[in-house]
C-alpha cells in the first residue's frame, strides 16, 4: 500500500463537530416526524383497540369473549394454527435443508415458489382454493362424492391459511443454514453419526433460534389472516368464523365493544410476537456471534 | 427423513379435521345464507323458533347464520356453502343459485305464499339530524355539492332495489325520457364517491365513520340506524315515490336432503308467515305481510309512501337485471368506465 497525498478538499465542513453526523435540527426533526408517525399509525390506534374493547367496562369485555360465537372463533383460529404451523414447520425445515446442502437444477424456482405467497395477494390464494375445491370447481365435485367438504368448512380455512404461512419459516431459515454451512454436519457424519443423529443433535440445535423466530411469525400470521380466509369460510358464525372475521362480523353488528374485545386478543397476541421477536432476535444474533468467534 | 413425515403429518392433521367436523351430530343444525342487514331480524326469528322447534319435538335446534352482500352470498352457495335456506335480498340472486347450481327448482318462488317474500320492505333516505342539505325527495340527491351513500348494486341487494327505485322516480318525473332518466340517475351516483359492497358496510360509512349527507337505506336498516346510533343524530327522510322491496326466501333442497333437514328447513321458513314470526318481523322493522299479527306501534312507525313494484313498472326481476345490472347494462353504462 502506497500513501497517497489525499486531495486538498475545500473546507466547507465546519470542523467542530462529527463531518459524519447531522446537524442537530435535521436529527431533532427526523426523530421527531418518527416519533409522529408511530404515533398516529401506531400507538394511538392500538391504544384505541384496548379503549374500546373496555369501553363497558372488564365486566362487558368478559361478557363480550364468553359469547358462544365468539368462543367458536377463538377455538377455529388455534385449530387452524395449531395445523398449519406445524406443517409449514417441516416444510420450511425440509425446504431450507434441500437449498442450503444440495446443487440440484431448479433450485433458484424452488425458491422463487417458496416466495410465492408473498407476492400473491392472499384474497387470489382464496379464490384459486375455491377454483380448485368450490361446488363447481376442479376438484370439488369428486370429494363432495366421497363426502369430503373443503370450501367452506375447516379444511378450507386451513388450506387458505397454509398457503399464505407457507414462507415464513423456509424464508427464516434458507440463508441460515446456507451461511452455517455443512462442516458440522460433515463432522458429525465423519464420526459415525446417522443421518438422523446429525439432524436431531447438530442441524436442529445450529438452527433453533431462527427456527423458533420463524415458527412465531408463521404463527402470528395464521391466527391473523383475514383476506384468503375470509373468501373460503362462507362466514357461518360460530362454525366457520375465525377471530379476524369474528371482529369484522361484530362490528358490523354495532357491537363495538364485543369487536374490540377480540381485536384486542389478537393485539396482544401481536405484542407478545413482538416481545418473544425482541427476545429471540437478541439472543439469535449472540448465538451467531459466538459461533463466529469459536 | 423429514420428508417422510411430512405426508403423515398431513393425514394426522386431515384425520383430526375431519373429525372435528363431523363430531356432534346429536341436535339438528340449520344454516340461513342471508344477506347483510338481516342479522338482528334472524337472531330474533331464530331464537323464536328455536323454542318452538324443542317444544314440539323435543329436539334442539341451532341455527347458523351467515350475512354478507346479497349477490356474493348467493354466489357462496354455488361455490358449495351448504345452506338449508337461503333468505336473501331479492330474487334474482336466488334464481342465480338455481340457475348455476341446480340445488334448488327454477320455480322456487311459487313454493310459499306472496312469491316467496313473508316480508317486504321499502328504500328511504338517512340524513343527518336537522337535514342540512334539507333533502326531501330523490331530486335532492341528484343535485351538485350533496354526499350520496349507497352500496354497489354489482354486490349488493339493497343497492339494487336503491337504485331502480331512484330509476323509477326519474321515469316518472322525465315521463319516460329515456337519455333524461339516464342523466338524472348518473347524477345521483356522481355524487356518490364511494360504493361498499353491501347494505350495512354503507350504513357504518354513513353512520359511524361520518361520510356524506344522505345514506339511500333499506327502511329496516334506517331505523336500526337510528336506533343504535341516537334519535339525535339522525333524521329519517321517506320520499314521496319509492319501491317495494320483496326480499325472497327458500329451501335448497340439494342440501337439506344431503343434511338430513328438510323437515326443519321447510317448518323454519313456513314459521316465517305465523303470527308470532310477523309479530318479531315488524318489531325488527321489517313489513309484515300479515298485519293484523303485528303491535300497532311498530306499524304506526312506518311511513306511508307511495311503491312502485318490480312486476309492475320494470317487467319483472329477470327483464329488470338483464336492462340495468347485467354486463354492460345501464348501471355499467352510467357508472365507471362506460359512463360518458
Amino acid at each position: 500500500m502506497i500513501d497517497l497525498p489525499l486531495p486538498e478538499t475545500p473546507l466547507r465542513i465546519q470542523r467542530d463537530r462529527d463531518a459524519l453526523a447531522e446537524a442537530p435540527a435535521l436529527r431533532r426533526t427526523l426523530i421527531g416526524f418518527a416519533v409522529t408517525v408511530l404515533t398516529l399509525f401506531l400507538f394511538l390506534p392500538l391504544a384505541t383497540v384496548f379503549i374500546e374493547a373496555f369501553g363497558k367496562g372488564v365486566a362487558g369485555f368478559l361478557n363480550a369473549l364468553s359469547d358462544a360465537e365468539v368462543q367458536s372463533s377463538i377455538k377455529l383460529t388455534l385449530i387452524v394454527a395449531t395445523i398449519c404451523v406445524p406443517i409449514n414447520t417441516a416444510f420450511g425445515i425440509a425446504a431450507a435443508w434441500a437449498v442450503a446442502r444440495f446443487e440440484f437444477t431448479g433450485k433458484s424456482a424452488l425458491v422463487t415458489f417458496i416466495d410465492l405467497p408473498f407476492s400473491v395477494s392472499p384474497v387470489i390464494a382464496g379464490l384459486c382454493c375455491v377454483l380448485l375445491f368450490g361446488a363447481r370447481g376442479l376438484l370439488g365435485p369428486q370429494l363432495a362424492s366421497y363426502g369430503v367438504e373443503v370450501i367452506f368448512a375447516i379444511p378450507g380455512i386451513v388450506l387458505a391459511t397454509l398457503f399464505v404461512t407457507f414462507p415464513f419459516v423456509a424464508r427464516e431459515l434458507i440463508p441460515l443454514m446456507q451461511q452455517q454451512g455443512s462442516d458440522d454436519e460433515q463432522a458429525a457424519l465423519t464420526l459415525g453419526a446417522s443421518g438422523w443423529r446429525m439432524f436431531l443433535t447438530v442441524t436442529l440445535p445450529n438452527v433453533k433460534w431462527g427456527l423458533l423466530y420463524g415458527v412465531l411469525l408463521c404463527n402470528a400470521r395464521a391466527m391473523g389472516e383475514f383476506g384468503a380466509v375470509a373468501v373460503v369460510s362462507g362466514r357461518i358464525r360460530g362454525g366457520t368464523s375465525t377471530m379476524p372475521l369474528q371482529v369484522e362480523a361484530l362490528y358490523n353488528d354495532y357491537n363495538m365493544v364485543g369487536a374490540f374485545a377480540v381485536a384486542s386478543l389478537l393485539a396482544l397476541l401481536a405484542l407478545i410476537t413482538l416481545i418473544v421477536k425482541t427476545f429471540l432476535e437478541w439472543r439469535f444474533t449472540g448465538e451467531l456471534a459466538l459461533r463466529r468467534r469459536t | 427423513m423429514s420428508m417422510r413425515i411430512f405426508p403423515r403429518l398431513v393425514a394426522i392433521a386431515l384425520t383430526g379435521v375431519l373429525a372435528l367436523a363431523s363430531g356432534a351430530k346429536a341436535e339438528i343444525n340449520l344454516l340461513n345464507v342471508s344477506y347483510d342487514p338481516t342479522r338482528e331480524l334472524y337472531k330474533a326469528i331464530n331464537a323464536a323458533f328455536g323454542d318452538i322447534w324443542s317444544k314440539s319435538s323435543g329436539e334442539k335446534v341451532t341455527i347458523r347464520a351467515s350475512h354478507g352482500g346479497s349477490g356474493s352470498q348467493a354466489r357462496a352457495v354455488i361455490d358449495g356453502l351448504k345452506a338449508d335456506v337461503v333468505t336473501l335480498a331479492l330474487a334474482p340472486d336466488i334464481d342465480a343459485i338455481a340457475a348455476n347450481s341446480g340445488r334448488l327448482p327454477a320455480d322456487w318462488a311459487k313454493r310459499l305464499p306472496n312469491n316467496s317474500t313473508p316480508y317486504t320492505s321499502t328504500i328511504v333516505f338517512l340524513v343527518r339530524k336537522g337535514n342540512p342539505k334539507g333533502i326531501k325527495d330523490w331530486d335532492d340527491l341528484a343535485k351538485p355539492g350533496v354526499g350520496v351513500v349507497t352500496p354497489n348494486p354489482k354486490t349488493s341487494g339493497g343497492a339494487r332495489w336503491n337504485y331502480l327505485a331512484a330509476w323509477g322516480h326519474a321515469q316518472r318525473r322525465f315521463a319516460g325520457d329515456d337519455s333524461k332518466v339516464r342523466a338524472f340517475v348518473r347524477a345521483i351516483y356522481k355524487n356518490a364517491p364511494v360504493l361498499d359492497t353491501g347494505a350495512r358496510g354503507s350504513t357504518i360509512t354513513f353512520a359511524q365513520r361520518g361520510v356524506g349527507d344522505v345514506l339511500i337505506a333499506w327502511e329496516n336498516e334506517a331505523f336500526l340506524a337510528f336506533d343504535e346510533f341516537g334519535k339525535d343524530k339522525f333524521e329519517i327522510i321517506a320520499p314521496p315515490l319509492s319501491i317495494l322491496a320483496e326480499p325472497p326466501v327458500a329451501l335448497v333442497d340439494a342440501n337439506v336432503d344431503a343434511n338430513g333437514t328438510r323437515k326443519a328447513a321447510q317448518t323454519y321458513l313456513e314459521f316465517l308467515y305465523t303470527p308470532t314470526a310477523q309479530k318479531i318481523i315488524a318489531k325488527n322493522h321489517y313489513r309484515p305481510r300479515d298485519e293484523a299479527a303485528a303491535d300497532h306501534s311498530d306499524l304506526a312507525r312506518f311511513p306511508k309512501l307511495e311503491l312502485l313494484t318490480i312486476d309492475a313498472h320494470f317487467g319483472g326481476w329477470a327483464a329488470a337485471q338483464k336492462a340495468h345490472f347485467s354486463e354492460g347494462g345501464t348501471f355499467d353504462q352510467i357508472y365507471g368506465t362506460g359512463a360518458k
